[in-house]
């Protein structure tokens, strides 16, 4: 079986409009980064610092009267969030406190007196101070550059820098719109998310580095033609692999995303969308960027 | 079968058998194994992550300051005693993290360089001032943190807790995961006490004591020490005792003046054990002080006869009974009103030790045993779904050839588990996470090489060379694109935290497996599926 049949689709020739949908895409995730760094986005207590309890019920309890149960015993600033279909609740007290526990307890207390017919059950709780929340935010950070530094060291040494700059690019740009979708639709930003936008930035190289082969082994081969024309050659030739690998990544990311359970599904979700934006830079993104550094002697022995 | 093949059929088998071997504790199997099996084979297998088994996640953080600051006190006191011991005329006091001694005169700074040489002095307005040495703070910071870390490891020990994990983290961090614990409040609070035992005369004496009110309510304790504060004499203190009123509940706290001066700690005990009091039918706790401490508690019992001493724990008094005569041999109880609960804890703190230096929580996650039990269920059925929707859509997508890929993900899977086992590796529910999405990428090497196969046979290639021609020019492309996950697989464990760490984990040791699988895995089938006849048509 076969997806497309020798495909000959001008990739190339509609890189503007891809620049402009990428750099908007980039755009947004620049801007989700900055309201992480100032506190603005929606973060995971990991990373603002505070309390998040999670309570199991017998039966289904109302959002609603969780929250007057909570004001009613003096609980302030808080969010909530239910999985109905688990009769859970997640409460989360972004405020910190100077001694760790108070919350948590003042939280479990009250649910335990208004709730107790419905035997309110402690799931999880994480607690954390100020200081670990700054410095944990400030690692993610590092993190992801250290990933990206390394991941161009390498890819500049097997293959000429401008490819290193062209597939660093197109990793940034995947990374940026997973989170621009995180930020735009409001989910949480925390250390799952972070460990997914890392997983992403290592796997969408795979198609990308799958292109270079291709363009590379290109360029030798056809002397002849336009740059331009050897790329979009080669992005059709390994069209159909670039699509098969990605679509099996998809399927394990779907399977996770329908059953792998409530802590897991943001991470899937993330690894959905990165898995598909992936794919899409290694076409889109990362080879127009390394035509767009420079065409002369790109044909060079490296 | 030439050897070549042959010799990869074996690596093949016997790796899955090890892997088998290694991942045997983790199945019911290995309690039906015999005896010298379960003695002399791995039998410790793949540990699961405290998200996954339920538990407790600690940070605290050692606040040497003042730790630093009561070895200024300490200083301060013996400087306090060798100046009278040599009739000089100098007042010490310590102020913060600084001794003042005054006044600033030769023979008195000579005393203070010699007694204690960590000092760092200064003149200041004709006073001498002292501050422990920046190397010498540290170092005592660094032996506070060593000693909380070993204060901390025997209260867990004593409270009971299997395969806790404790080590240091940075400079003045302490690590504590405790697997399985059902009452997480309980051991939080067992391990961050200070459990500073002193014991100090009350002062019945001073005018004050007559116009302190009985008690106050709980939370007003501030409000009166504003009202009070200013009237102290030099040497005295005010402390809170908590009542409960055992009708009502409610609490309030009973203010008690104090003489300042620590006559005895906890540091001279050498038994605290749970009692049940005889005529109240309630637990206290019963301690035993060594022959030196029981030497201090005859000679403090004996001259404040008819004096009350008051049992001080972290700064709230327990009890302040009267002494109706002088108590020798050295035992003595703590009674307050405890559940008996709260009476082992105190017995497990006081027979550990107190901390050099207070702690303070940084971060405490908790995972309920049911929540970790529902994600490992989840977890199986979505490796399951991932794993057969991967393995039908290979089938259909290249028939015989995506049959062998399958193979090579089973195998994938097996030797990935196998490895975790055999590193005793932790599975995370992130790690669940990294195999599923292992699964999905295992793959990807072999599509990679048979799509350059297909390419061979479409240029006219023999099935045979076709093979050979595709895993020849895949090599790289599939090298290049597993360093670069294994590149962010290893920032990943170096940045994250537990339950990260056990993605890394799973995701570099799938990377770096899936290169065994898919190179040598899969050519050893084809070779044998080539070997014996002339294949004309290649299922691809």
């Amino acid at each position: 079986m076969e997806l497309i049949k020798n495909p000959n689709l001008d990739f190339m020739g509609k890189r503007m409009y891809a620049f402009i949908f990428s750099g908007a895409l980039s755009l947004l995730g620049l801007f989700a980064v900055f309201a992480i760094a100032n506190g603005k986005a929606n973060l995971g207590v990991d990373f603002a610092g505070g309390t998040a309890v999670q309570i199991k019920f017998t039966q289904g309890v109302p959002l609603h009267d969780v929250r007057l149960a909570l004001e009613k015993g003096g609980l302030k600033d808080f969010d909530l969030q239910d999985l109905p279909s688990e009769n859970k609740v997640l409460i989360r007290v972004k405020k910190q406190e100077e001694k760790l526990g108070g919350f948590t307890e003042m939280i479990t207390q009250i649910l335990a007196q208004s709730f107790a017919d419905k035997k309110p059950v402690v799931d999880s709780t994480t607690e954390i101070g100020p200081k670990v929340g700054s410095r944990l935010k400030e690692d993610a950070l590092w993190a992801v550059l250290y990933a990206i530094i390394g991941i161009l060291a390498y890819i500049a040494f097997r293959f000429k820098f401008r490819f290193g700059v062209g597939a660093t690019i197109a990793t940034f740009h995947d990374v940026l719109a997973v989170l621009a979708v995180f930020f735009v639709m409001g989910k949480e930003i925390n250390l799952i998310l972070l460990s997914a936008l890392l997983t992403i930035a290592g796997y969408s190289l795979t198609d990308t580095v799958v292109v270079f082969d291709r363009v590379r082994e290109n360029l030798k081969k056809y002397l002849r033609e336009p740059v331009e024309a050897v790329v979009n050659r080669s992005i059709n030739e390994v069209l159909s692999r670039t699509i098969v690998t990605s679509l099996t990544v998809f399927l394990s990311a779907l399977a996770l995303f329908l059953f792998g359970g409530e802590v897991i599904h943001d991470f899937a979700f993330a690894m959905l969308i990165g898995v598909i934006i992936g794919t899409y830079s290694s076409v889109f993104v990362a080879s127009p960027v390394v035509i767009l550094l420079g065409k002369k002697d790109i044909r060079a022995k490296k | 079968m030439n050897t070549k093949v042959l010799s990869r059929v074996i690596l093949i088998a016997a790796t899955v058998v090890l892997a088998s071997v290694f991942f045997l504790p983790n199945t019911p199997v290995f309690q039906q194994m015999p005896e010298w099996w379960k003695k002399n084979m791995p039998d410790k297998g793949i540990v699961l992550g405290l998200d996954l088994q339920g538990g407790l996640h600690l940070v605290f953080e050692v606040e040497g300051e003042k730790a630093v600051e009561i070895a200024t006190e300490r200083m301060a006191a013996a400087l306090g005693s060798e100046f009278e011991k040599k009739k000089l005329q100098a007042s010490v006091k310590r102020e913060g993290l600084s001794i003042v001694i005054t006044p600033a005169t030769p023979e008195v700074r000579k005393v203070v360089e010699e007694t204690f040489p960590v000092l760092a002095l200064a003149d200041n307005k004709g006073a001498l001032q002292g501050r422990i040495s920046d190397k010498e703070s540290q170092r005592i910071k660094d032996t506070a943190t060593d000693q909380v870390l070993e204060v901390i490891r025997n209260r867990i020990d004593q409270f009971g807790v299997a395969e806790p994990v404790i080590h240091r983290q940075a400079d003045n961090e302490i690590v504590v995961q405790l697997p399985g614990v059902k009452d997480p409040k309980r051991a939080v609070d067992i391990i961050g006490k200070t459990a500073l035992l002193e014991f100090k005369i009350v002062d019945d004496e001073s005018p004050l004591a007559a116009e302190l009110p009985a008690a106050v309510l709980q939370g007003e304790e501030q409000k009166l020490l504003d009202k009070f504060g200013g009237r102290l004499i030099e040497g005295d203190q005010v402390l809170f005792q908590r009542i409960v009123n055992k009708e009502t509940g409610v609490v309030t706290k009973r203010p008690v003046l104090l003489k300042k001066e620590t006559l005895l700690t906890g540091a001279e005990l050498t038994e605290a054990r749970v009692a049940i009091d005889q005529r109240f039918n309630e637990p206290h706790v019963s301690i035993v002080f060594n022959s030196h401490g029981a030497k201090i508690f005859e000679d403090i019992t004996g001259k404040n006869v008819k004096k009350r001493l008051a049992i001080i724990l972290d700064d709230n008094v327990y009890s302040a009974p009267v002494i109706q005569e002088k108590i020798s041999g050295g035992n003595a109880q703590i009674t307050g009103s405890f559940s008996m609960d709260e009476a082992k804890d105190l017995a497990i703190v006081l027979r550990a030790g107190s901390l050099p230096a207070p702690v303070k929580t940084l971060q405490n996650v908790t995972v309920g045993p049911s929540l970790g039990r529902d994600s490992i269920e989840a977890g199986k059925l979505a490796g399951l779904v991932g794993t057969l929707l991967v393995v039908i859509f290979m089938i259909v997508y290249y028939r015989l050839s995506g049959v062998i890929a399958d193979f090579a993900l089973v195998l994938n899977i097996v030797l990935l588990i196998g490895a975790m086992a055999a590193l005793n590796a932790t599975l995370t529910l992130p790690g669940i996470a990294g195999i599923i999405l292992a699964v999905g990428m295992a793959v990807d090497s072999n599509v990679l090489m048979f799509e350059r196969m297909r390419e061979e046979v479409r240029a006219g290639k023999t099935p045979r060379s076709a093979v050979e021609g595709g895993y020849k020019k895949a090599f790289w492309t599939i090298f290049d694109s597993h360093v670069t996950t294994l590149i962010t697989a290893a920032v990943l464990f170096q940045f994250g935290t537990g339950p990260i760490k056990g993605f890394a984990v799973t995701l570099s040791l799938g990377v770096a497996i899936n290169l065994f699988t898919a190179l040598i895995g899969t050519k050893t089938v084809f070779d044998i599926l080539h070997a014996n006849k002339d294949v004309k048509r290649l299922s691809i």
